[in-house]
């Protein structure tokens, strides 16, 4: 054999062992303890990395699941609204825990400003963009507090769940919708808030953020709040309150009981995916049903 | 000849349509009710000392500002108090005014409203800049920043020089250039009481000479004042900007987010120097201001002495009513000005023009791609890359928006002027602007 490749094989070799011991006691001396589990947890996730539960990606919610389970013996306040309770279930079992069934949430657009609803006095023709339209000016229809219509929230959603409809120029939300608060932070005016999904999808909210008295919000919009507080004396569970000439519905107290919503004035409370009543009460009733339907053509399963 | 002055970097040329150049300033009559807004200037809004029912005098203080950046507002008609309530004002949302049902004209006994020149300076420096403060003097140059708080020179600061922007670079706008022609003696004291206030020797006042009549009639009566010179300067816009002024009449540039002082200058409008003249020698307030109106199918337009919280309808009555083929109608000029939303929004004191554009001069070009072209990096006045921060803004990437120096930006609208795709590169720039300032002062908070 070649005196020159056994010399270099030798050699080689020799600096390959040696580094090859350094490798494996750095390794051992600099070795990053992770929980098994956190692989196990994360795997078990959506891997959507849409940031809903308020961490950044899925690894860092695995990570903070495992660490909240041996600290704290508990997950509570952990959600993943994209898997839902059937995820939530998995993930606390990997961790010989249990978990409570949180009730599943959905987007809801709390605005009814229609261009049938709210007819556009002004024209815009800047970029289409919600948060700098807001900054501009008060919007086309004239509502300071209503939907620009421009659709920042279609962009921020990475689920293909809110479409702007452009018959009426409103956001719609449809059921791919995960809750993950995404269009919540995109909207510049906070009209689009997280309520419970409901029974068969049922809901009850008021459908209208304006704050102004309201005289000045008819004026510009139909079916604006008034903060006349009908349905506040109405609401036999408190779960109605007026702030700021504005009703507020909490969804954590409602109980879908009905009694708010014909007593609306102005129609602003929707009720979504209930079946018709069949007594013919007030004409708000009436009007706030029909309102429902014309803007659900062919689809009354989600409005929202 | 030597070349006049102007600054180095960036600007434009748009076509300058001082349709109004030669109309005297005439009195607008009063309206019959006025919609005074209690936030007036740049910073915190004033709180209203009248009530519902109250009998006002035109020039009485109806709101304070309490904040360090704020100033007070003054009743601009004599009558009655008929609500405090929220409406339009030019930001385009409804804000807290007064409204007063107008009757008569009486106004406050102290306010000296005779027509004689007052030249003799009584006040010391200190009793100069309360009295600024008191009368709810702001800058008229547009941005309504109040003028007590320009004349304060931080600690450690010291000025050299005061400037006084007769430049009046936006296309269609003639109030100052009208001003300095009838108003020039006045205007020169104001000056001067402001030299006082600030504690210097010089002051320069720069004109373009695109208003050369302004020119002589100033540098003639300017003989007379000690330490005022009158600089003539090559028409460029964005000459009437801050920075711009101090670096074409002085040299000097002022640094990336420091204000003027850095360099040891201090810029008022000619109308604020109007303004604190009235205030100082006339005890007037702040309460009417010269508004051009102006347009291409407008009658008549003009330069009127317009009182705060007349609606804008009776100043387009007063020029021949609103054309048939009015497109927009702008707050300012063409360049920088903003449109407004209602013939109901009442003049401020920030409004130097109201501009009625034809539907083809208002109208968008198509957007189309960014070709490259760097037209609105060679127009930037600032020495910004419009295009990147655009694409930056658009893109949210707010870091870089904040690396590539968003917060400079001036909002002349020289890029968006330039661009040959018609994108709305200021557009993206303000929103830029809007979301790292957010950034900015939320990181002040941790």
């Amino acid at each position: 054999m070649n005196e020159v490749m056994l010399y270099s094989l030798i050699s080689l070799g020799a600096i390959g062992i040696v580094a090859a011991i350094i490798l494996y006691l750095v390794a051992r001396r600099f070795r990053v303890v992770e929980d098994p589990r956190i692989d196990e947890v994360e795997e078990a996730l959506p891997a959507a990395n849409c940031g809903g539960c308020g961490y950044p990606g899925c690894r860092n919610f695995a990570e903070a699941t495992v660490k909240s389970a041996t600290d704290n013996k508990h997950i509570e306040g952990l959600n993943c609204p994209v898997g839902g309770n059937e995820v939530m279930a998995k993930v606390a079992a990997l961790l010989g825990l249990t978990v409570e069934e949180s009730k599943p949430m959905i987007a809801v657009v709390r605005c009814n400003g229609s261009r049938e609803n709210s007819p556009p006095k002004l024209s815009y023709d800047g970029p289409a963009t919600c948060a700098f339209a807001h900054n501009l000016y008060s919007g086309e229809g004239g509502c300071p507090y209503g939907c620009l219509g421009l659709g920042d929230c279609v962009a921020a959603c990475s689920f293909d769940a809110i479409h702007m409809d452009p018959g009426t120029g409103l956001p719609v939300v449809n059921d791919k919708c995960v809750a993950c608060g995404a269009c919540v932070k995109a909207c510049p005016r906070n009209i689009i808030e997280l309520r419970y999904k409901g029974p068969k999808d049922r809901r009850i909210f008021v459908s209208c953020v304006n704050r102004e008295k309201g005289g000045v919000a008819r004026k510009n919009c139909v079916v604006a709040c008034i903060g006349c507080g009908k349905c506040e004396k109405e609401c036999k569970f408190d779960a109605i309150t007026i702030t700021n000439n504005l009703a507020y519905i909490d969804y954590k107290k409602c109980t879908l009981c009905r009694k708010c919503a014909p007593v609306c004035p102005t129609g602003a409370i929707l009720e979504l995916n209930f079946p018709p009543k069949k007594e013919k009460t007030a004409e708000a009733a009436g009007k706030a049903e029909v309102r429902n339907r014309e803007e659900n053509p062919g689809k009354p399963e989600n409005k929202e | 000849m030597a070349m006049l002055k102007t600054f180095k970097l960036g600007g434009v040329h748009p076509p300058e349509n001082k349709l109004s150049a030669g109309r005297a300033i005439e009195v607008l009559p009063l309206p019959e009710q006025a919609f005074i807004p209690l936030n007036q200037n740049l910073g915190a809004p004033g709180v209203p000392l009248v009530q519902k029912g109250e009998q006002v005098k035109t020039g009485q203080l109806i709101a304070k500002g309490e904040a360090f950046i704020s100033s007070n507002v003054h009743s601009s008609v004599s009558g009655k108090v008929l609500k405090i309530d929220d409406l339009m004002d030019p930001s385009g949302y409804r804000r807290p005014s007064v409204v007063i049902q107008v009757e008569g004209d009486e106004w406050v006994p102290s306010i000296d409203r005779s027509e004689t020149l007052v030249r003799n300076i009584s006040l010391s420096q200190k009793e100069i800049i309360e009295k600024i403060h008191e009368m709810g003097i702001v800058g008229l140059g547009g941005a309504t920043f109040p003028s007590h708080v320009k004349l304060m020179v931080p600690a450690g600061k010291k000025a050299e020089v005061l400037i006084i922007n007769g430049v009046e670079c936006e296309p269609y706008l003639t109030a100052d250039h009208r001003l300095m022609l009838e108003k020039g003696a006045e205007i020169l004291v104001g000056t001067s009481i402001l030299m006082k206030g600030l504690g210097v020797e010089r002051a320069i006042i720069g004109i373009e000479n695109n208003k050369p009549d302004a020119i002589s009639n100033m540098s003639e009566l300017s003989k007379s004042f000690q330490g005022i010179t009158i600089v003539p300067l090559r028409v460029k816009y964005p000459q009437g900007g801050e920075k711009q002024l101090i670096k074409a009449v002085t040299g000097r540039e002022v640094p990336s987010g420091k204000l003027p002082i850095e360099v040891g200058a201090v810029v008022n409008n000619v109308g604020t120097a109007f303004a604190v003249y009235e205030a100082v020698q006339k005890n007037k307030p702040l309460f009417e201001r010269v508004v051009t109106i102006t347009g291409k199918s407008l009658k008549e337009p003009g330069n009127y002495l317009v009182r705060t919280g007349t609606p804008i309808s009776m100043l387009i009555e007063k020029a021949g009513g609103l054309p048939d083929d009015t497109g927009k109608i702008i707050g300012g000029g063409p360049m920088m000005g903003k449109a407004l939303l209602s013939t109901e929004i009442p003049v401020v004191k920030g409004s130097s023009g109201i501009l009625i554009l034809r539907k083809n001069e208002s109208k968008r070009v198509p957007v189309i791609h960014c070709i490259r072209c760097a037209r609105c990096v060679s127009a930037c006045p600032m020495g910004l890359e419009p295009l990147l921060l655009a694409q930056y803004a658009q893109q949210e990437m707010w870091d870089d928006c904040e690396r590539e120096r968003v917060m400079d930006c001036i909002e002349c609208g020289s890029c968006h002027y330039t661009c040959p795709s018609g994108r709305p590169l200021l557009d993206y720039i303000r929103l830029g602007k809007f979301r790292v300032g957010q950034i900015i002062r939320n990181r002040g908070k941790n």
